[in-house]
């Protein structure tokens, strides 16, 4: 392929990519549950912005959950005991996100590779603490019955209404990450991610980059959060744990990390698995396992990475 | 033959107009959902075994309610708030659940009571044990059937104190339900005339040795450790109280303990030690009858849960029969003012606030030579009255006040 | 106090010596062959579950399991490594720990379908039942025996690999495969023991830990964390480094659960995250 081709190559990816987002987004509280639909969004939010980190910068963070789980809970508090409005509760959860981002970002980031994972893993499982400790957060039972309150006069109590108002967020942010990874930015990032002592020779502050990134993941994570805790009026201590900063892993890997649809349909896949399949108790562990397990022996590059691949291959 | 198939087509419409206009029971069906731990902590304290239970009670009802058919489904809400209220929120809009039993943990109770609240559907719980399902976060349609953490702190506590436990020390599961378990133990054991010495809080779950811990409890010279902790902590305590001859000295009061924790420590672990619970399978013919019934299928006694399970959906249909419909409101009132009578409690009443108040049995944990045959191992040292075994009706609950 | 504390000190000694246990065989697999073993914790269930049922249905006692158990487990581990592990090499290891996550999963749901949650009781072995009274606290025999074993294995383990000939082997292998085998040494085979090795280890440490706590299918996966971070916090790699940091977090998180018990978890993970910022490859890691 030459350059030009593969520039209208991959304009076209990224028009079939919004157009199957917008559609699939639009049909979806018709066909499916809109809170699983709003659960599943909301995941793939998240997946999305860590696929930020991991697909264009090349970090491995083992911390996210913090960020998602944070912005939740204050979320929820301002939303439950200060009655804000839904975008203000919103806002003071990404904020948090935002500024627990940036001291993750400024620590871990002296650090590169595995170690990197383990400073953000530590970190979270600090962050993990304080939420169990903290009297507010209401531990174990987490925070419940989080008001949705009102958007623009339309009571988001309703569940379309609900589910439309995390959609257009989702989209928002879903144009925002597009944005940044086609952005003078984000091939700076890829650059980083491909040759780090190249870039520094090219006269780029990879730190400062590199810790952008980690910043602009946080918040959006948080904002997954934040989302979160409004969608399903409650924020728990499951959205702190370390499995759900590994579970984040499993869905980018699983639809394909580095593409921008593959999180979001990695999220799908893990969603539906832990709704569809509980009927099933403990084989659902061995059917997450085996699932696991083909991927990484099989389709390493992920639903979408594979599918892209064989479109390349035959274009 | 068109003739025919379009005749039989217009009776069958005309039966099903029929049918829609009898408003008795929605949808045609009866349709309990039994949302439980599958895979998790509490999975062999209820789980499988708890589906099961609501599933004799189907059965033994004669798989039909006013001639309708019932109909029990089961899922795993793997201990999180969130997948349990998915899973409910789909069970009432998609799939017709008319109740949803069980519940295992405090967080995926208080998530899915809200969602049944709002959607005018029967909630029945067995697994939870927090006092707000009962007080600040009631509802109108749900039901808390087996025990709550104020029956297990004042069975235990009190009954322990009277027979010369008087220091306390508490090993508590650093968490909502470990410490509220702690401070309702800690009141009824200073109200009784004893003391308490001191606790340590360890996080939870993550803590597999308790040694030190308990190296702590013992330097505490406390006449009893008393553990405010569940499943594998607890048995992890018990075993290596033991291990570390602390149970020559101080003895140990479990203040949830579950028949399935027994079983897997054995009794020369065990041995001796004082529980509160709802229900023990060898406490008479009939409870022996049905737990028999239940060892058949899933080859393990019944835990308080899971006979919980059974009697809550036996109540529940009994209700809908008494009424002639399965309308919630109704349905919900007729349970309030029908006593329970079965094998799990006898002349249980069911208060404002949802609370089902029965006898609780304070027992202590046989002696390997006292025990004679399989799943014989508790002593019961006293019938709890359902007057003192539990909270009187809360003014925290807002359904009461009226 | 002085009291207390000595004890607190001692069992935390205990755990230490364990924890070093554990952390071994994870510290060998990722030190020779690049490999983040997420089964380990499932590796080490398996292995107090074989003994449990061993004695149960075989009437094998603990003597035999501490021999067998790993062994069989070991050699579950080959057969991974020759399935799946060899051919991921030379990827980024974050394939091999999802792998190695995904089979974990399986094991652990596997047994929790036949077993159920709450786990069996395995009998401390009449030679070992019973304890010594110190003065400053009762120490069970069993336990004496864990801090014992544990130490002699890992430094037995530590001596071949970084002071015999073997150990150079496989070292060089880590370094220069290609090289090796030019020398006629079968690199292949030597990775799929080495991993047969660590995942034995991890049995081995399950078969001492069952007569302590419960055998339940998910006693594995509440400790692994904690063991990986001892891993780190030692220097991914470093044998001596896991060993020591073992005992040291051992200590750190017994002096933990005796002045605030509430934070008795997390101190491990704020140990490492502090560790990692001031010494870059953990405290014995070499910085490559």
């Amino acid at each position: 392929m030459t350059g030009r081709a593969r520039r209208v190559w991959s304009g076209q990816a990224i028009f079939v990519a919004w157009a199957t987002v917008v559609a699939v987004g639009i049909v979806a509280p018709f066909v499916v549950y809109p809170v699983f639909a709003m659960n599943v969004l909301v995941m793939a939010l998240f997946a999305s912005a860590f696929n930020l980190l991991l697909g264009y910068s090349g970090l491995l963070s083992f911390g996210h959950a913090a960020f998602l789980g944070s912005a939740a809970y204050v979320t929820g508090w301002a939303a439950k005991s200060w009655h804000l409005p839904v975008l203000v509760s919103m806002g003071a959860g990404v904020a948090v996100a935002t500024v627990l981002g940036l001291l993750f970002g400024v620590l871990a980031l002296r650090r590169s590779g595995i170690y990197f994972a383990m400073i953000t893993l530590g970190l979270a499982q600090v962050v993990y603490f304080l939420v169990v400790q903290m009297p507010w957060t209401g531990g174990e039972d987490g925070l419940q019955g989080i008001p949705r309150g009102t958007f623009l006069g339309i009571d988001l109590g309703n569940s379309f209404a609900m589910y439309y108002f995390t959609y257009a967020v989702f989209l928002a942010a879903f144009w925002l990450i597009q944005r940044t990874i086609h952005s003078p930015f984000g091939q700076v990032l890829r650059a980083i991610r491909e040759n780090e002592p190249r870039a520094i020779s090219l006269g780029y502050d990879v730190q400062r980059y590199k810790l952008l990134a980690f910043v602009i993941s946080a918040s959006l994570a948080g904002l997954a959060g934040s989302l979160k805790a409004v969608a399903l009026q409650f924020a728990t201590l499951g959205d702190v744990a370390w499995q759900r900063s590994g579970e984040v892993v499993l869905m980018t890997l699983l639809g394909g990390m580095g593409t921008v649809l593959g999180p979001s349909v990695g999220a799908l896949l893990v969603v539906t698995m832990e709704n569809y399949l509980s009927s099933l108790g403990s084989w659902v562990t061995v059917i997450t396992g085996t699932v696991f397990v083909v991927m990484v022996m099989a389709f390493r590059r992920g639903l979408v990475g594979e599918i892209k691949a064989l479109f390349a291959r035959r274009s | 033959m068109k003739i025919r198939l379009a005749f039989a087509a217009a009776l069958l419409l005309a039966a099903g107009t029929a049918l829609a206009a009898d408003p008795k029971v929605s949808d045609d069906v009866v349709k309990i959902g039994v949302l439980t731990d599958m895979t998790g902590y509490y999975s062999d304290l209820s789980g499988a075994g708890s589906l099961e239970a609501a599933r004799m009670a189907a059965e033994d009802f004669g798989g039909k309610v006013l001639g309708k058919p019932i109909v029990v489904i089961g899922a795993d809400h793997q201990l999180k708030a969130d997948v349990a209220s998915t899973v409910a929120r789909k069970w009432f809009d998609e799939e017709k659940v008319d109740a949803i039993v069980d519940l295992v943990s405090s967080s995926t109770a208080l998530a899915v009571m809200p969602v049944a609240a709002e959607k005018k559907r029967i909630t029945l719980l067995s697994g939870p044990g927090t006092t707000a399902i009962t007080g600040d976060k009631c509802t109108p349609y749900n039901f808390h059937w087996t025990y709550n953490n104020w029956a297990l702190a004042n069975g235990t506590g009190r009954e322990v104190v009277k027979q010369g436990g008087t220091t306390w020390y508490f090993l508590t599961a650093d968490y909502v339900f470990g410490k509220s378990l702690e401070e309702d133990t800690a009141n009824v054991v200073k109200a009784a005339g004893g003391k308490v010495l001191g606790a340590s809080r360890h996080p939870s779950p993550g803590t597999t040795d308790f040694s030190s811990f308990l190296l702590q409890a013992q330097a505490s010279g406390a006449k009893i450790i008393g553990l405010a902790n569940a499943g594998a902590d607890t048995i992890n305590a018990i075993k290596q109280a033991n291990e570390f001859g602390i149970t020559k000295k101080q003895n140990l009061a479990g203040l949830l303990v579950f028949i399935s924790d027994i079983n897997s420590l054995g009794l020369p672990t065990a041995k001796g030690m004082y529980l509160t619970t709802a229900f023990y399978w060898d406490r008479d013919d009939a409870s022996r009858k049905w737990s028999k019934r239940f060892f058949d299928k899933m080859k393990k006694m019944p835990t308080m849960v899971q006979a919980g399970v059974y009697s809550a959906v036996t109540h529940y249909l009994k209700a809908i029969q008494a009424s002639g419909t399965d309308a919630p409101d109704a349905v919900a009132a007729k349970m309030r003012e029908t006593p329970v009578n079965d094998f799990f409690a006898t002349n249980g009443r069911i208060g404002p606030d949802g609370l089902h108040r029965h006898d609780m049995y304070l027992v202590q944990v046989k002696d390997p030579s006292e025990s004679k045959y399989p799943w014989d191992y508790y002593k019961i040292a006293k019938v709890i009255p359902a007057a003192e075994a539990f909270p009187p009706v809360s003014d925290k609950c807002p359904l009461v006040k009226k | 106090m002085i009291q207390a504390l000595s004890g607190q000190l001692l069992l935390g000694l205990i755990n230490g010596s364990f924890y070093a246990l554990l952390s071994l065989g994870l510290a060998i697999i990722f030190g020779l062959l690049d490999v983040v073993n997420f089964a380990h914790g499932a590796q080490y269930m398996l292995g107090a579950f074989l003994a449990w049922m061993g004695l149960s249905y075989l009437g094998i006692g603990y003597w035999w399991a501490l021999l067998l158990s790993p062994l069989v487990v070991g050699a579950t581990g080959l057969v991974i490594e020759r399935v799946f592990l060899r051919r991921l090499q030379g990827l980024d290891n974050l394939y091999g720990l999802l792998l190695t996550f995904g089979l974990a999963l399986i094991i652990e749901g596997l047994f929790h379908h036949a077993f159920g949650n709450s786990g069996s009781p395995y009998p401390v072995p009449e030679l070992l039942r019973g304890g010594f009274d110190l003065g400053f606290m009762y120490l069970p025999k069993y336990r004496a025996w864990v801090v014992v074993v544990s130490l002699a294995v890992s430094l037995g383990s530590w001596f071949v690999i970084e002071k015999t000939r073997l150990g150079a082997y496989l070292r060089a292998g880590t370094e220069n495969p290609k090289l090796l085998q030019a020398f006629g040494v079968n690199v292949p085979v030597m990775f799929m023991l080495t991993y047969g090795f660590g995942v034995a280890l991890a049995a081995f440490a399950g078969v001492m830990a069952a007569p302590i706590y419960q055998v339940t299918p998910m006693m594995g996966s509440s400790l692994i964390m904690v063991v990986f971070a001892v891993v780190v916090i030692g220097g991914m790699g470093s044998i001596l480094g896991s060993i020591v940091t073992g005992i040291g977090v051992g200590l750190v998180e017994g002096l933990t659960k005796f002045i605030w018990p509430e934070a008795a978890s997390v101190v491990v993970f704020l140990l490492m995250a502090i560790v990692l910022l001031v010494r870059p490859a953990g405290l014995f890691g070499r910085q490559k």
